[in-house]
């Protein structure tokens, strides 16, 4: 039984793993800014899932407060991101 | 770390691994969605499955598993998807907002041009 958590645990960071591939390609060859920037608030959630499973595959609890702090950087860093889109200056 | 996971029972971890199957599965669908589809705006749809659905089941198999690890209900988990779901549409939207800005300054969209010629125009 353990054999199939750690299997399914290794499955599903596989596939975050070629989600966050896909991202960067995305990234990388986005035509435009805002798909970059669409590109990375994906790449900050899939650091932050990947996190979770780090922690989920070691045992361990203080993967979540990584995940935490991930999610919330992650948001601010995309608020920002789009507001320089938006005005071309974040603090006028 | 080995024996903290024999311990479950079977069901338990039978439950946490499909799961976490599907929402690994999800999650990669949203980034060949994210990479695959043409346009900004039917991209912009492809992350909000994996935001919703992939996050919503790994955390709730993260949640089942720590619980029955530690024995005692564990839900912290819980945080980051209130969260999440607090601010996916904000950052979406905002996102989307910035797009159509800049794509009106820019000369690209005309709303009164295409509102009249949707009828023929194929994009």
């Amino acid at each position: 039984m353990s054999s199939l958590l750690l299997y399914a645990i290794g499955f599903t960071q596989l596939c975050i793993l070629l989600a966050m591939l896909f991202c960067t390609i995305r990234l990388l060859l986005g035509p435009s800014a805002q798909d970059r920037i669409l590109a990375l608030d994906t790449l900050w959630m899939c650091a932050m899932l990947q996190a979770l499973m780090m922690g989920m595959r070691f045992s361990n609890g203080v993967y979540f407060e990584l995940a935490l702090l991930i999610a919330l950087t992650g948001f601010v860093s995309s608020i920002a991101l789009a507001k320089f889109l938006m005005r071309g200056e974040i603090i006028e | 770390m080995t024996n903290a996971i024999d311990a479950l029972p079977l069901w338990l971890s039978g439950l946490v691994a499909i799961f976490l199957v599907c929402g690994g599965l999800i999650v990669l669908i949203g980034g060949l969605g994210l990479l695959r589809l043409p346009n900004f705006y039917q991209r912009i749809h492809a992350p909000a499955i994996a935001i919703t659905f992939g996050a919503g089941s790994i955390l709730i198999a993260s949640m089942l598993y720590f619980s029955a690890l530690e024995a005692r209900p564990v839900i912290h988990e819980l945080l980051i998807t209130v969260f999440i779901f607090i601010t996916a549409p904000i950052t979406s939207m905002l996102i989307m907002r910035a797009a159509v800005y800049r794509e009106l300054q820019e000369g690209k969209v005309n709303y009164v041009k295409q509102g009249r010629q949707s009828s023929h125009a194929e994009e």
